[in-house]
């Protein structure tokens, strides 16, 4: 077991913005006692208990299920997007990343598409406006017929999970120097078009995520294949390729 | 008072179809002259809003998160129950409900528990339509696995990330309605008190967590998918903002709350690492499927390095206590097991809480290669907060607080005792009795958001007249002013504690004595020292900013007075109920460590009404009747 | 029409008129490496048979060429800009992890090469940059012709240290711009797999440096006196 008494000392420098007119400004404070079994927002809710004593106001941050899954959570640490651990949500993430002494930066998601709204916390419904242009299947409740009535080989259904497994927090866009949400509407396009459940509407959908997406005020692909890096879920860029070759299929369906 | 759950009568293979047919319906012209309101938007509330939506109701509903998609559904790692017998091992709709009943310990309605075996096949269905990927073999079948407590393969998955799936396919039918207009989709907005007017419900009062303004939303019918209350507990594996809020406040406004005492600690968690932390991570049950639970025979092994303790100083405690069922017994009884041999001095890991999840012989059968196909996403969860290697060392694991069974008290229509106020899914507590069988969670969820309350909604609205959606009505204004000088006294308290400080004191007393083991004594201190601590938080916590602004501190502080007022319910209905059953387990009451029913006395639903501040609760009882599974002691040995 | 107005869209036009460029460099490195050579009457004959085409087909070569290379600048600043807009404010620590240089700087390295094929144009195609040494004023045999000595412009062109290091400078530009172009053309395209986008990244970058290095082979070569005139 790892000695739990050996702590650290860390200086954090975070964007603190009152609203979203505010212009907003970075602020430093200490964080201590901190140990390598803290997780990063664990780390901030200690940072947080002192600034309440202090009668200051906490730094607020999205997050809920703190356990990778439900993509609430969402800060940029050391220009990162979720701290740059491989394949791990800033909730994931532990202090034992970290050294005594460590400074680190920590800022909001930045896009266009995603205003602050306070602090670290940014407005993420454009990737909701993408899905309801059309990133479902258009079945109806009930009067659907039985699960095995279409077989779907492994390979295939695999395919379709990996693009699935996208948890809709916004990284790739943040992580991208265009501010763009390909990946994103990459990986939903790709789960449905591979499904034969999701090909009746595959050129519609294509067509209108991507209006969509330009529709909300993301930028363009310049093919950095920086979301990839910043997805926490290992989402691969092919599934932009995907998309690309969806979108130009759908020219002339 | 009695209750009646309005169950239909007669042979139990007709009782929904009947029904259904009994049931009214409302004229497709009139649909869309009523409205609905849908709070919560897991898999429940997102069937809900999506199938409501569809059907022509007008909807409008609501999450606190930043998005619908995120609702802590998302979180089910295993699977989903159907009884599809795919695999022809025996399973059928009787058997999935036979299951369902005993594993809930015979404490559940033989009608609704019926629907829902019924309807489990009609959700797989329903979701691959929608596109969910779940797993499948090389020839395109859907794949099944056993889980926990099942002796049949009937578990429906999508890799570690089942929950997720299903709630990204209501998701998507929720966001096909929102586009197409017949829902009015409400993010960021936390529900802070019902409306009912002349004692019908008719509306809700939110608070706007952005801006901080309080909205009213009128509607025909409120449906409560709000989830569990298990975060009472403090550390458990719901999401942070999990709360008991939007049902304490229906509670308080009339609805009965039911069985409050039934909560579910699922054996398989990481254990807790320091005082600092602020939740428990579950690893999926579907991972006793592989791994082997064991602790060391003698004391003086527990500190050494697992692979260092000889296999006959091993005490696969599991298969030593359950030979039939062995590391697949059900959670309530897996996570006791794991206790008792904690609380026997023969725990690992900090302060002596945990237990060894070993996945050597499996390894050695099947090779690390399909291992870390079937659970890579776990193994690697489980290395990022421990940092150890679960294929080269065994796991350790220790129960954490997971789901609640009980709920607001629902009729056979799922609607609550106030009109109008329809509860689904977690927040209700109609089907598991006092313990829920893995992967049946999901199957709940769905079941009732997209196959029982679109039916039995309208039963009730083809007997009401549509009001719109205007809030005229005196008692929205009320609501509202008494919301804001609720949350005015929060604020302005300002003592010396942090609203952290009071909910991990209350989490800490509930989980010493109304956790996995009560006792008339330990339940005893919990109604003394809650109800002083709850005094204590309204006179010295400390909640920084405003209620005009977006504010964690005051939503937090919302939902912890809640807690502090559920939490002395729910030790009250445990001490009320004398006998162990399920989740529900009081010391007094076992035989040889199994617990002991008295269904004498206690084979009843209870459901408490609230009385007023400072006033007990007063219990009503609904009978439960079984004339379908013969009321047996539950044994798994 | 979504091709011109979306995001994908003007993409895949991007990557179309790009590619096409990509291949008439390959194209034209063929014909200028008959500097060396291979061809009987070496580049001089190789400029001949090029002008001994129908006009109509060099006229209409060009116009396509000038319509790729406006496209792909008008879309190219337009995208540019757009993305820049992207993320209105950038990260206080910078830890891109994938892009490169070549990623980041397309519109810079693409603005560099956008005024060396004016420059290039002035230069060898219409030649008003060198009128003593323009080969359409210099007629000089080749077997019983008499041609534009080529060879003699591009030698005397090279001889000069600036003009060799501006055609090498270049030629440096478009092995950035290359190396993630091609690569990028065919992800664009949806041509591209997680198993072969490695290999489709390396390809690039060995066609990008293939058409670096025959092409700065010549002004070199020359400036250094192993090719003469």
């Amino acid at each position: 077991m790892s000695d739990h008494h050996k702590t650290m000392t860390l200086t954090l420098i975070v964007w603190r913005q009152k609203g979203p007119k505010d212009p907003g400004k970075f602020e430093t404070y200490t964080a201590k006692g901190i140990t390598e079994h803290h997780s990063f927002l664990e780390m901030l809710d200690c940072v947080n208990e002192d600034l309440i004593y202090a009668g200051k106001e906490p730094i607020v941050f999205d997050h809920d299920c703190r356990e990778g899954i439900c993509g609430m959570c969402s800060q940029v640490i050391n220009g990162a997007a979720h701290g740059g651990q491989d394949r791990t949500t800033v909730c994931q993430l532990h202090m034992r990343k970290f050294k005594d002494g460590d400074t680190i930066y920590i800022e909001p998601w930045r896009a266009r598409a995603f205003p602050i709204i306070k602090d670290l916390i940014v407005d993420r419904s454009a990737l909701d406006t993408i899905v309801q242009a059309g990133a479902y299947v258009s079945c109806h409740t009930g009067g659907v017929a039985d699960g095995n009535a279409i077989l779907i080989p492994k390979p295939i259904a695999d395919e379709s999970m990996d693009a699935a497994e996208c948890v809709g927090c916004g990284a790739c866009v943040a992580g991208c120097p265009n501010g763009a949400a390909m990946l994103f509407t990459g990986a939903k396009v790709s789960q449905y078009a591979v499904l034969p459940q999701g090909k009746a509407e595959a050129a519609e959908r294509v067509k209108n995520l991507v209006d969509a997406m330009s529709s909300c005020g993301f930028g363009n692909c310049t093919n950095h294949y920086e979301c990839q890096v910043a997805c926490p879920k290992g989402i691969d860029v092919k599934f932009i390729a995907r998309m690309n070759r969806e979108f130009l299929k759908a020219q002339f369906a | 008072m009695i209750l009646d759950g309005k169950c239909p009568t007669g042979p139990i293979e007709k009782t929904w179809d009947k029904h259904r047919f009994d049931l009214k319906l409302v004229n497709p012209a009139n649909k869309r002259k009523y409205n609905v309101i849908v709070v919560g938007t897991g898999l429940a509330g997102g069937a809900a809003a999506a199938s409501l939506g569809e059907l022509g109701y007008n909807v409008q509903a609501f999450c606190y998160q930043d998005s619908p998609r995120r609702a802590h559904s998302i979180a089910a790692q295993g699977g989903i129950n159907a009884a599809k017998n795919y695999p022809n091992d025996g399973d059928s709709i009787y058997r999935l409900f036979y299951d369902t009943i005993k594993g809930g310990d015979f404490r559940a309605r033989e009608a609704d528990v019926w629907r829902l075996a019924q309807v489990s096949n009609n959700i797989i269905d329903q979701c691959v339509a929608q596109g969910v990927p779940f797993a499948r073999d090389y020839a395109g079948y859907l794949d099944n696995r056993s889980f926990g407590g099942a002796q049949v393969s009937r578990t429906f998955y999508a890799r570690g990330q089942t929950g997720q799936q299903l709630l990204l396919g209501a998701y998507s039918a929720l966001s096909r309605q929102i586009k197409a207009g017949t829902v009015k989709m409400y993010n960021r907005r936390e529900m802070l008190d019902l409306v009912v007017v002349d004692g019908v419900a008719k509306g809700i009062t939110v608070r706007n967590l952005i801006t901080g303004e309080l909205e009213s939303y009128a509607a025909d019918a409120v449906c409560l998918a709000t989830g569990g209350y298990v975060n009472v507990f403090y550390l458990s594996t719901n999401a942070m903002g999990c709360s008991v809020t939007a049902n304490w406040k229906a509670h308080k406004k009339g609805a009965f709350f039911a069985n409050p005492c039934y909560t579910q600690i699922h054996p398989t968690c990481i254990p807790q690492a320091g005082d600092y932390q602020s939740k428990l991570t579950l690893m999926s049950e579907s991972l006793r499927n592989d791994g082997r639970c064991w602790v060391p025979k003698k004391k003086e092994d527990c500190g050494k390095h697992p692979n260092e303790v000889p296999e006959e100083d091993r005490d696969y405690y599991l298969e030593r206590k359950y030979p039939s069922f062995g590391n697949l017994a059900p959670r309530d009884i897996a996570s006791r097991a794991a206790k008792e041999q904690c609380d026997d001095g023969r725990g690992v890991g900090p302060g002596g809480r945990g237990v060894y999840l070993d996945f050597a012989t499996s390894i050695k059968r099947v090779g690390a290669d399909t291992i870390k196909e079937r659970y890579g996403n776990l193994f690697e969860m489980y290395e990022k907060i421990t940092d150890e290697d679960g294929y080269k060392r065994p796991m350790r694991m220790y129960p954490a607080p997971h789901y609640s069974m009980g709920g607001l008290w629902v009729d056979y229509n799922l609607m609550s005792n106030i009109p109008g106020l329809f509860v689904l899914g977690e927040a209700n507590f109609s089907v598991h009795g006092a313990n829920r069988l893995g992967a049946s969670a999901l199957m709940q969820g769905l079941a009732d958001g997209y196959f029982v309350i679109p039916y039995t909604i309208g039963g009730y609205l083809a007997t009401v007249k549509p009001t719109g959606t205007g809030t005229e009505n005196p008692e929205f204004k009320k609501s509202a002013d008494e919301v804001n000088e609720y949350n005015n006294k929060l604020l302005s308290i300002n003592g010396k504690k942090t609203v952290f400080e009071f909910m991990r004191e209350l989490g800490g007393l509930m989980w010493e004595n109304c956790g996995m083991a009560r006792t008339k004594e330990s339940l005893e201190i919990n109604l003394k020292k809650i109800p002083a601590l709850r005094e204590e938080f309204w006179k010295n916590v400390k909640v920084t900013g405003s209620g005009a602004d977006l504010n964690q501190q005051l939503e937090n502080a919302g939902r912890t007075a809640d807690f502090l007022e559920f939490g002395e319910l729910m030790c009250r209905d445990a001490y009320h109920r004398n006998e162990s059953c399920g989740g529900h387990f009081r010391a007094e009451y076992q035989d040889e460590g199994e617990a002991q029913r008295d269904d004498v006395n206690y084979c009843y639903v209870g459901a408490w009404e609230y009385k007023g501040d400072k006033k007990e609760p007063e219990l009503h009882k609904e009978p439960l009747k079984f004339d379908n599974v013969h009321l047996a002691v539950r044994s798994y040995k | 029409m979504q091709l011109t107005s979306s995001s994908i869209g003007r993409k895949i036009l991007m990557a179309i008129t790009g590619q096409s460029m990509v291949l008439f460099a390959v194209v034209h490195l063929l014909g200028n490496s008959s500097i060396f050579g291979w061809l009987n009457g070496g580049i001089n004959a190789y400029a001949h048979h090029l002008h001994a085409m129908p006009a109509p087909v060099i006229i209409g070569f060009r116009l396509v060429m000038l319509v790729m290379v406006c496209v792909h600048i008008w879309f190219g600043i337009q995208l540019t800009v757009e993305n820049r807009g992207g993320r209105p404010q950038q990260y206080a620590v910078k830890a891109t992890q994938k892009a490169t240089f070549a990623s980041e700087n397309m519109i810079w390295t693409g603005s560099l090469l956008g005024l060396f094929l004016v420059y290039h144009l002035l230069h060898f195609t219409f030649q008003v940059l060198n009128p003593e040494t323009a080969a359409i004023k210099n007629i000089v045999p080749l077997h019983e012709l008499m041609v534009p000595n080529v060879l003699g412009m591009v030698v005397a062109g090279f001889k000069n240290f600036f003009v060799s290091f501006i055609y090498a400078g270049a030629m440096v530009t478009l092995f950035l711009h290359l190396s993630h172009g091609i690569q990028s053309f065919f992800q664009t395209m949806g041509w591209s797999c997680d198993k072969s986008q490695p290999l489709l990244v390396k390809f690039g970058t060995l066609v990008a440096l293939g058409l670096f290095l025959g092409y700065v082979t010549i002004p070199l070569t020359i400036f250094a006196g192993i090719l003469k005139g």
